[in-house]
């Protein structure tokens, strides 16, 4: 009987089809707009998953998220140095910045000024240019994606076409020079603003003397350290909090889940595929299974066990639930792939199928079971019943 | 000097009783129903709307069960099987030709006829094959791979027979095999069902309100409000009647 199960279903074709599309169609909601949620929140914290060096993360008590700058005294890298238990520590500089282009355009931007000696915290992949050329005078690194949009030079000063940014052009910011001496990739950042690697000492020249301070440290635990301990201690001697990277980024994070509407505006449309699903497809299935009652029923009459009716309908609903499921993974994936990274937030975690298929599931279990129990309830006396 | 012929017993019934409750209100169907269908022969079930008939071979043919009488077919008594069981029983004794067809759709005619085989648990192809040879029989020979939509309700009906058929039940039920039909169809149809139907060791009951068919039946039974009332021969109808 399997065979004849899938040939009523895919024979009802207009019925079918309409299943697998709702099915699709809220599985590709569903995946779609999670994964544009996931790539949107890792942006919120790109910058800490972008930078592996530092065991601990040292902010003011009261910055409730990355990008929630709340700068530190300069004493504060003194301070950590001398907690027993760290290895290093280093200034970081993160901050908004206006950079002029030599067009004349201004353009707000995120600088990031990392540690002159040690160069930790540099972009996670140079490509073109070293990390080391940020020691050369005036150095600085653009990410990639803004060399070629919102730094792209309109009027090149050889001449010529607009091109890309490139290695040894200059940009002005607060008035200083700036020269272009690596191309980096660098995690875009939430606002998408343009992210510039240069030294700490240089960043903080750039920037207003009113906000000339560190963001942040970043530190290295001495070997056999205990990482709760010293935690502990640089609240205790500095009035600052510490954070390992995950502790940091899961309380970015948490911040935007909480605080924005961001998630409720992604559960909406979630939520809302959800009953696409439903709607669309679950409804069809009963009705299909309606349909087919009298069939069923005759069967029924004829000695088709309950085993093997329930069989039947549990096949029709696991082959659309399948099938439907794995064209709208299929849709987002090709949907993932080819809208680029940099116009949409995308990001396919393998979360996010197994949530789509949890739902689809649910659909096609839920109109399944009640299809399955119409089948049960079926007095195969009626069949004589016109 | 013992009789040359002793014909066996396909169904027997005494007493059958049947009384639907729905809500506050008891509908009797049957009081007190009485019956012997012979094996090989044809029997019409006959009477007035409501006398019961349905709800009578629906309890011979192990679909619905009984309040208070005897009943026995082919040996056995299919209310005293659990569902399970009653179910398969069903499905080994007894076949089936509706009113309404109930052929799917979206299947060949010749998946349609080896349905009862299959769910015997053959093997498709063979079922299939096994169904094209009892098509040929119901004169559809050459159209097994068609779709039951395109055929006329006469033609629906023989695949139903086919269906019935083809898993050589001990016994056929039909009710109102001929009355979505119109008169010349139907005729042709019950004709079938009196050929292919007739085997011996084969009881047929056919419930009909329709008489031209009458003649083509060994014995008809008729009932009354619940009981059967008389039994005659097509021939002494026929004479009660002209
Ligand atoms: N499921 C049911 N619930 C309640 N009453 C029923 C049910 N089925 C049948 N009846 C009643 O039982 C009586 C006998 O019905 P049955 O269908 O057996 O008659 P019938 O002789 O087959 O009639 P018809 O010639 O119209 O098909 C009728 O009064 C009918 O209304
Ligand atoms: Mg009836």
């Amino acid at each position: 009987m399997p065979i004849f199960a899938l040939k009523m279903l895919f024979g009802d074709s207009a019925r079918f089809y309409g299943m697998l599309l709702g099915l699709a169609f809220s599985t590709l909601l569903i995946s779609q707009q999670a994964a544009i949620f996931v790539g949107l929140m890792s942006r919120t914290f790109g910058f800490i998953t972008d930078t592996p060096q530092p065991d601990l993360w040292i902010i003011d008590p009261s910055q409730r998220f990355l990008d929630d700058n709340k700068p530190l005294r300069s004493t504060a890298v003194q301070r950590v140095r001398s907690i027993e238990g760290i290895e290093w520590a280093v200034p970081l500089f993160k901050g908004l910045l206006v950079v002029n282009l030599p067009d004349g355009k201004r353009q707000v931007s995120q600088i990031i000024g990392i540690d002159d000696a040690s160069l930790i915290a540099g972009p996670p992949f140079m490509l073109e240019g070293a990390l080391t050329d940020l020691r050369k005078p005036d150095a600085i690194i653009v990410d990639e994606r803004a060399s070629r949009r919102e730094f792209k030079m309109n009027k090149p000063p050889e001449g010529g076409e607009p091109r890309p940014l490139r290695v040894g052009d200059i940009l002005e910011l607060n008035e200083l020079r700036a020269e272009v001496v690596g191309i980096c990739k660098a995690t875009q950042t939430f606002q998408s603003q343009p992210v510039i690697y240069t030294t700490y000492s240089r960043a903080t020249q750039y920037a207003p003397p009113e906000r000339r301070m560190v963001t942040m440290v970043l530190a290295g635990l001495s070997k056999g350290a205990d990482q709760a301990q010293v935690i502990k201690t640089i609240a205790e001697r500095t009035g600052l909090s510490a954070f390992t990277g995950e502790q940091f980024t899961e309380k970015t994070y948490v911040y935007w889940m909480l605080e924005t509407g961001i998630p409720i505006n992604f559960g909406t449309a979630i939520v809302l595929g959800f009953f696409v699903g439903v709607a669309v497809a679950g409804q069809m299935f009963y009705n299909f299974v309606l349909d087919n009652l009298k069939y069923f029923g005759a069967m029924k009459a004829m000695g088709a066990s309950r085993k093997i009716l329930l069989g039947m309908v549990f096949l029709q609903a696991s082959t659309v639930a399948v099938l439907g499921f794995g064209l709208g993974i299929a849709v987002t994936s090709i949907f993932g792939l080819t809208v680029p990274n940099e116009k949409l937030a995308f990001r396919m975690t393998w979360q996010i199928p197994l949530i789509a298929a949890g739902a689809v599931i649910i659909i096609c279990t839920a109109s399944a079971a009640i299809g399955m129990w119409r089948v049960l309830r079926l007095d195969p006396a009626d069949v004589f019943k016109g | 000097m013992t009789p040359i012929t002793t014909p066996e017993i396909a169904v027997r019934a005494s007493g059958v009783e049947k009384i639907y409750v729905s809500g506050d209100t008891n509908v009797v169907a049957l009081r007190g129903a009485d019956l012997e269908v012979r094996c090989g022969e044809i029997l019409m079930l006959v009477g007035p709307s409501g006398c019961g008939k349905t709800s009578f071979i629906s309890i011979i043919a192990g679909l619905l069960k009984r309040d208070a009488g005897q009943l026995e077919v082919m040996g056995q008594d299919p209310q005293a099987l659990s569902t399970e069981a009653r179910t398969a029983w069903r499905l080994r004794t007894v076949g089936f030709v509706f009113q309404q067809f109930n052929l799917i759709p979206t299947l060949t005619l010749a998946e349609n006829a080896a349905i009862p085989l299959i769910l015997q648990g053959m093997d498709r192809r063979s079922a299939c094959e096994k169904a094209r040879e009892i098509l040929n029989y119901v004169g559809l020979g050459g159209r097994e791979q068609s779709s039951p939509v395109r055929l006329s309700g006469g033609q629906q009906q023989r695949v139903a027979i086919a269906r019935a058929l083809v898993n050589s039940p001990k016994i056929l039920v039909c009710d109102e095999p001929t009355s979505a039909l119109d008169g010349a169809t139907g005729l042709h149809v019950m004709e079938l069902i009196a050929q292919v139907g007739r085997m011996p060791g084969r009881a047929v009951i056919v419930v009909s309100h329709d008489d031209r068919i009458y003649h083509l039946a060994d014995r008809i039974v008729r009932m009354d409000d619940g009981r059967v009332d008389r039994i005659e021969t097509p021939a002494a109808r026929r004479n009660t009647h002209v």
